[in-house]
């Protein structure tokens, strides 16, 4: 299998406290990874570093054999021009229209003429469900479940190689996280795209994903296919995929 | 030892502020003249900065020039020197109070605002977002807003001269009994060239000022509302201290010529 992300010890600390402590993870080419992992233990880090918006400290991350940790500038937009994300918040302009933000990343990153970008826009606002209604509204007029729509049609919208989904389907109500989580499915299908999630919700990773991977202390303690999840004969990922307060993870509720 | 240690790491601190501005302000000089350019984001950032600020920057203008000419004629008056009046209302206007009371008024009005807009993009990911749509922030969001602070705050604050000039007039004309004709004639007649100048390099540099402390306490804000809430006081605070320095170190260095 040829790995499309290649992650080797990665190494992230704030302040003194360690998130990540040699992190290893491969996600082969159109393969679906969903790291699972308690709230804290480090997967929008995890993701961040592989973006680059946080530089880790030690640790090596490939991206179709090529090294990104450390890479700057053009060299860094153009590594960029592969990916596409889908922000928990959504992180809409709420400055531009809903059309205009689906648009962004061809208008600015690949400088596409606007008239043409639009039609694009147009295009994957139907494939996400929203009628060219929405087109001309502002991201803080639409309903949580539909700036959810309008960001995974932003993030499709180039029709990246690779795509992070991070939690997907945090703030949704179990129907509208249901659909998300088909639309998904449908346009990585569509994509032949690579993809990356993070998520504590055990019903999405389980749609959505190939490959399920445990991330506990800083590293990946289990990972394996969909299937063999409930099989994992792992104290700790039977107790994550149960919800159960009782085992081998103990939760720091009170600050230490 | 205890009150050693606390002077060493607040000094240690100002340097690492003092770097860390630097670096900022030097890249966002970089990336002003380093394509892609946005022309769209630099004029509606201008007509934000420049033409939405002109109420009350010519309110602020009228009521010194106003004051001016009342309080000089107070003093003046004691020995008999009431012609100065128009040459001291010009003066101050241009060479001090039009840049300095037109940046302090625009750093409140521009400053908090730039700074509690990126403050926001910052904590809900869209700057983060924006990385990932392969669109530099510093060039997307920063440069635009300080290339158009140094272009717009000069045309602000010649406007504001203006003005002040008027508001002394009309005082000086209306309540102190000045002849109209030879007021203007004495005011523009005694009006130097390098006045204007000075007037107008204040004005680009606290331009520059008040645009890069609004990105920079923005763009480095963290954790939520209050971190946007402690960017934009940061930045107005900020913004005003640089502006009345760099304020003394301009007029002593064309002082000195």
């Amino acid at each position: 299998m040829t790995a499309k992300i290649s992650i080797r010890g990665l190494e992230k600390a704030f302040g003194g406290k360690a998130v990540l402590r040699g992190l290893d993870l491969d996600i082969g080419v159109g393969e679906s990874v969903v790291v699972i992992g308690g709230s804290g233990s480090g997967k929008s880090v995890l993701m961040k570093c592989v973006l680059g918006l946080l530089a880790p400290e030690a640790g090596s991350v490939r991206i179709d054999g090529d090294e990104v940790v450390g890479m700057s500038g053009s060299a860094r937009e153009d590594v960029m021009r592969k990916f596409g994300m889908l922000f928990q918040g959504s992180a809409l302009f709420d400055s531009l229209p809903v059309w205009e933000n689906v648009a962004f990343g061809l208008i600015q990153g690949r400088r596409m003429a606007r008239p043409e970008a639009r039609e694009v826009a147009l295009a994957k606002l139907a494939a996400v469900g929203l009628g060219g209604e929405v087109a001309g509204l502002s991201p803080a007029e639409l309903s949580g479940g539909m700036q959810k729509r309008v960001a995974l049609a932003r993030a499709i919208a180039a029709e990246p190689e690779i795509i992070f989904f991070d939690e997907p389907t945090t703030g949704l109500d179990p129907i509208m996280a249901d659909v998300i989580n088909g639309l998904i499915v449908d346009c990585v299908r569509d994509l032949g795209a690579t993809t990356l999630s993070i998520t504590h919700d055990m019903v999405s990773a389980r749609k959505i994903a190939d490959r399920i991977a445990m991330l506990y202390e800083g590293r990946i303690i289990w990972a394996g296919p969909t299937a063999e999840i409930d099989e994992s004969g792992n104290p700790y990922v039977d107790q994550f995929i149960h919800g159960r307060a009782e085992g081998p993870i103990q939760m720091q509720v009170f600050a230490a | 030892m205890n009150a050693l240690a606390l002077i060493g790491r607040a000094f240690l601190g100002a340097l690492a502020t003092t770097g860390r501005l630097t670096v900022f302000a030097g890249s966002a000089v970089g990336h002003t003249v380093w394509p892609p350019i946005y022309p769209r984001i630099i004029a509606r950032q201008m007509l934000e900065i420049g033409y939405y600020s002109l109420p009350v920057v010519g309110l602020t203008a009228i009521f010194t020039g106003m004051v001016l000419a009342l309080q000089s004629y107070t003093g003046f008056s004691r020995f008999s020197a009431e012609s100065a009046i128009p040459k001291i209302v010009v003066l101050s206007m241009t060479r001090e109070l039009g840049p300095v009371l037109a940046g302090l008024m625009v750093a409140g009005r521009v400053g908090a605002a730039i700074a509690a807009e990126i403050g926001t993009m910052r904590v809900t990911e869209q700057i983060d977002a924006l990385v990932t749509l392969s669109t530099n922030p510093f060039k997307y969001l920063i440069a635009p807003r300080v290339i158009a602070g140094v272009l717009t705050l000069p045309i602000l604050v010649a406007v504001a001269d203006v003005i002040g000039v008027l508001g002394g007039y009309l005082v000086s004309v209306n309540k102190l009994g000045f002849n109209p004709i030879p007021f203007l004639k004495n005011t523009i007649d005694f009006l130097e060239f390098d006045d204007v100048m000075s007037s107008l390099i204040k004005a680009a540099a606290f331009g520059f000022i008040i645009t890069v402390m609004g990105c920079y306490h923005g763009y480095r804000s963290r954790g939520g509302a209050q971190g946007v809430g402690a960017a934009t006081t940061n930045a107005v605070v900020s913004a005003s201290i640089l502006i009345l320095t760099a304020n003394y170190m301009i007029t002593e260095m064309l002082f000195s010529r």
